[in-house]
């Protein structure tokens, strides 16, 4: 017999071993050599945590009571890999593109990120795991029991209750430890564990090769060979067996789905996968794993019913037989296989559970908790990571307990189908999620609650037994006497196997609900959307490319940051986080502190909403959500309103700056003008003087003859009068174009007004003969009367001046309209020029032949001002055969209005 | 007969001053009033000496300078400017053109005829 202790020593030793697997293996990957650990054979391998303590005991008990209907719970799986490899391809693929963490994210995102689904599924996950989890715990206590009972350890040579439970609990604490060890390790986006993987495959390997062997030494070391065992298999009961169809259609299609429906399962056939085509080897190569490790189940419990005391526990036969034989050491590795097999499901279906519950209950009820639109990448973090500790010490705890209450009898053998039942109420959502594009949220809702209350009507209630939760009288007459909602007749439909039944039933109801609500209600836009991407998802994702996450992924965000913050700055930024993970080249490893880092970053260019939904989108696949793109369409609207206030501002310092810019062109221009006007004065104030000096120079050098000096003493006299007359005129033009003119008016005849001005001008009418008509002149005018004589004179003058015809002629015609007096004079002289009439009333701008003109070109400048001083004007007449001025005014000045 | 000076003036009370001034002074002086044909006028019977206004009808000193300098027959008679600008950039473009002597208005009589003499001798 072996010695209790060194059973304790192997098994310590044992887990030692697994957590040195798993630690290299965690290693090995941070090392970005995850290569080899992620081959297709270790998939394979780790698929098989479906093969329990159940599986490896179990079996050799159900052969033994139920004969080859055992066989169903492996034909299941094989059926599933090979008929609907199309659906598993589907799921992986959907797992990829979606980054799905677990079947309730699965469930949730298909139908519009649903919080409530995926509450709902992990609820359903926890009941259905919970007896399962105790059911892993009691096999493991059971074969540790077996080996105290043969060494004599405890009091009265056997386990005595305590003792189990003790035992119970520490292997429940070890398996929570090492569960939280390797499976919150980091917070990997894609939730894959390489450590765990490898040590369940590492398991995988042990238990098939300790049931092989198991199975080799029954057949060959104790019957006798291959044919010395089949003859005792046609003499058992099993030859009599005879398969009942129903029942065994009903386990194929139960253990099938549930493979399929399986947190755990789901955990390593799609969220561990990391390349599609290991789907393709696992096709053949899981079958063929199945096969083996049903290979020797019924030689073994054949064997065993034979050679072991009647009242044996089938269930441990795997163990007790080599036991018996005096084979210690195979008896260890069966130990091993079943300590395997319990271990390796134990720790992946509470992470599996886990994961659930922190992403599907604690994060959505600490988020809602929260004010909302705060951002909270880095807290988010610690919640999810404690929350997952918590929450895998809770289920194990949760099964520890129910393994404690259910008194660890034969009531949990029964519960693994039990668990199925309820665990594949998911399967219509899933199936119809990722094929009908019709189906929605509330359909799925309603076929998950439907089928999860038939499932704990029909069976999990009735599972504890008659008189247990349900009463004898309900089983018999129905709840409140309804007679159709007995637990086992549904409908009034009897004699059917109580499991089938309410598989039937619950799926039938289940699928129900789930296509007419689906069909009734409809979608909400995200659902669509994912809807598609589900169904879809061969269209919308990319083929069988291994996910070579980390260097991809670097360089997509990198992409993507050159784009927001620009190219040097992000370089910088990425090489910045290489060096300080100690890696050469520019491309850091995605952790989640860079990428928290790089949100920050981002989001002081594109806002906080915006750079969380782009990082999200790289980093962990997940669709923005309708809130997120919201958030998003609010920044950018404000993004727009600060881009098309500053737009505004610019639009109006375009403008001020184009005021500016002709402003100062007006300044440069009047400057030029200045320069031009003060050349001007200065050209006509010296040359006057030019000729006063010149000829005062003369007559003071003397010896000069009377007449000479007489005449220059006449041209000093004249070009002296010409200075004053230059400089008054300055001055009156300056006056009046400062506005400043002190208004004399007056009232009186306009033909007075001519006259004195003709006077004025002393023309003789030899030289000029000047026309009126009397009988027009007669208006009286008020106005300045002075300023308007001037102006006259001014005109009168120049015509005078230029008068060059043979008999020169001016007339003045005088005419009256609406008010207004008009005055035109026309002489019949050359005129202006037309390249000249627009500039003669500009200071300075004398027609050529200056010297004849006499003035300083003012005169015209100076009539304008003064009629727009007198609210009439002045302006050139082309075309009237000499040159013609018209001169404007009102008949009654108003002077209010000045 | 003397030498000959051609004074291209339009200002009458000017050109009476300075012809009065250089008949004096033994010269024969030509006048001319127009920009125009100035030109014309030099090319008639090359002067010894040019003395030229820069405001004149038609034509401007400057431009006449220009030609009298361009002009092989022409581009070595020296040339008086006499001005009322007398701003340092009018200054400038005569020079850059090549006059001779520059002069602005109003001038002294001495002064005139001290350089009229020079640049007769030279």
């Amino acid at each position: 017999m072996i010695s209790f202790n060194l059973l304790i020593l192997v098994s310590l030793g044992y887990v030692v071993f697994l957590f040195l697997v798993a630690f290299w293996a965690e290693r090995r990957a941070a090392r970005g050599r995850s290569g080899w650990l992620r081959s297709s054979t270790i998939y394979t391998l780790s698929l098989s945590i479906y093969c329990t303590a159940w599986t490896f005991y179990g079996a050799v008990g159900y052969a033994a009571r139920s004969g080859l209907e055992f066989l169903t719970i492996y034909l299941g799986p094989t059926l599933v890999m090979i008929g609907w490899w199309w659906l598993l391809r589907k799921l992986v693929r959907i797992g990829r593109s979606q980054r799905v963490t677990s079947i309730a994210d699965l469930i949730s995102s298909r139908f519009g990120k649903s919080t409530a689904l995926g509450g709902m599924v992990t609820v359903l996950a926890i009941v259905g795991t919970t007896p399962y989890i105790a059911l892993q715990l009691q096999s493991v206590t059971q074969s540790i029991g077996v080996f105290a009972l043969g060494s004599g350890v405890g009091s009265g040579g056997g386990w005595q209750a305590g003792d189990f439970n003790g035992a119970a609990m520490w292997v429940a604490i070890g398996l929570a430890v090492f569960t939280i060890l390797f499976g919150t390790r980091n917070l990997d986006a894609n939730e894959r564990h390489h450590g765990i993987v490898l040590a369940i495959a590492v398991e995988a390997a042990v238990k098939l090769v300790a049931l092989l062997a198991v199975g080799i030494f029954v057949v060959w070391g104790v019957a006798g060979g291959l044919g010395p065992t089949l003859a005792l298999i046609d003499a058992s009961d099993l030859a009599q067996w005879r398969p009942e169809p129903s029942r065994w259609v009903g386990l194929i299609f139960v253990s099938g789905a549930a493979f399929l429906c399986l947190p755990r399962m789901f955990q390593v056939l799609v969220v561990e996968n990391s390349d599609e085509r290991h789907l393709s080897t696992a096709g053949w190569a899981f079958p063929a794993y199945l096969l083996l490790m049903s290979l020797f189940v019924v030689p073994i419990a054949v064997v065993g019913l034979d050679m072991m005391p009647a009242g044996a526990n089938p269930d441990l036969f795997v163990l007790t037989l080599p036991l018996t034989q005096g084979q210690n050491g195979l008896a260890i590795l069966a130990f091993l296989g079943g300590f395997s097999s319990a271990t390796s499901m134990v720790i992946v279906a509470t992470l599996a559970l886990a994961t659930m519950v922190s992403n599907h209950i604690v994060v959505p009820s600490w988020l809602n908790s929260r004010t909302p639109g705060a951002v909270v990448s880095g807290d988010v973090r610690d919640v999810v990571v404690i929350s997952r500790r918590v929450s895998i010490a809770v289920i194990m705890a949760l099964g520890y307990i129910y393994y404690r209450l259910s008194g660890g009898g034969a009531a949990l053998a029964a519960i693994g189908l039990v668990s199925f039942a309820g665990v594949i109420q998911v399967l219509p959502a899933m199936v119809g999620g990722v094929t009908w594009r019709g189906a929605n949220r509330l359909g799925a809702g309603a076929g998950l609650v439907v089928g999860f209350t038939v499932w704990g009507w029909t069976q999990f209630l009735p599972s504890f037994g008659v008189d247990a939760v349900i009463s004898r009288a309900v089983f018999e007459a129905g709840p409140w006497g309804i007679h159709w909602l007995r637990p086992q007749a549904l409908f009034g439909i009897e004699g059917m196997d109580p499991l089938v039944h309410a598989v039937f039933w619950s799926m039938f109801l289940n699928t129900g609900a789930f296509v007419v609500v689906s069909i009734l209600t409809f979608p909400n836009p995200l659902e669509r959307l994912q809807g598609a991407q589900f169904v879809n998802v061969f269209d919308y994702s990319t083929g069988a490319r291994a996910w070579s996450q980390s260097a991809a992924q670097a360089e997509d965000l990198l992409v993507m940051a050159q784009r927001i913050i620009g190219g040097a700055e992000a370089q910088q930024l990425f090489q910045a986080e290489a060096r300080g993970q100690g890696k050469a080249g520019f491309l850091p490893d995605v952790t989640p502190e860079f990428i928290g880092r790089l949100e920050r970053d981002l989001s002081g260019s594109v806002g906080a909403a915006t750079a969380h939904a782009m990082i999200g989108q790289l980093t962990e696949g997940q669709m923005v959500s309708v809130d997120d793109l919201i958030a998003v369409a609010d920044e950018t609207a404000q993004i727009m309103e600060y881009s098309n206030r500053l737009e505004a501002k610019s639009a109006e310092q375009d403008r001020t700056a184009r005021a500016l810019r002709e402003a100062n062109e007006k300044l440069t221009a009047l400057s030029i003008q200045k320069d031009a006007f003060l050349s001007q004065i200065s050209h006509e104030l010296r040359t006057p003087m030019t000729s006063i000096r010149s000829f005062s120079d003369i007559l003071r050098d003397g010896e000069i003859e009377d007449d000479a000096r007489k005449r220059f003493a006449g041209i000093i006299h004249d070009e002296t009068n010409r200075l004053t007359r230059l400089l008054d005129d300055l001055l009156d033009l300056g006056v009046l174009e400062s506005g400043q003119v002190q208004l004399n008016m007056g009232e009186s005849p306009l033909s007075d007004v001519l006259d004195r001005a003709i006077m004025a001008t002393g023309v003789d009418p030899s030289a000029l003969r000047i026309t009126r008509r009397p009988a027009n002149e007669a208006v009286t005018v008020q106005t300045d009367l002075e300023r308007l004589t001037q102006v006259f004179i001014n005109l009168i003058t120049n015509a005078a001046k230029y008068a060059t015809a043979a008999a020169p002629e001016l007339r003045i015609i005088v005419r009256q309209l609406d008010g207004r007096v008009m005055i035109d004079f026309v002489d019949n002289g050359p005129g202006i020029p037309p390249e000249s009439q627009s500039m003669i009333f500009e200071k300075f701008s004398r027609l050529e032949d200056e010297g004849k003109a006499g003035g300083a070109g003012l005169g015209l400048a100076i009539c304008r001002q003064i009629m727009g001083n007198l609210g009439g004007q002045v302006d050139y007449l082309p075309a009237q055969g000499g040159a013609a001025f018209r001169v404007s005014l009102p008949r009654r000045m108003d002077v209010a209005a000045q | 007969m003397g030498r000959r000076v051609l004074l291209i003036e339009d200002e009458p009370n000017i050109i009476e001053a300075i012809s009065y001034l250089l008949s004096r002074d033994g010269w024969t002086v030509h006048t001319h009033s127009d920009g125009e044909t100035a030109m014309d006028k030099v090319r008639q019977g090359l002067p010894e000496l040019i003395i030229l206004d820069v405001m004149l009808p038609g034509r401007s000193g400057y431009d006449i300078l220009r030609d009298l300098r361009a002009d092989p027959a022409t581009a070595d008679v020296p040339v008086m400017m006499l001005t009322a600008r007398g701003q340092a950039r009018d200054r400038e473009m005569a020079q850059s053109l090549g006059v001779t002597q520059f002069m602005t208005k109003p001038f002294s009589n001495a002064d005139v005829l001290e350089s009229v003499r020079a640049l007769a001798a030279s």
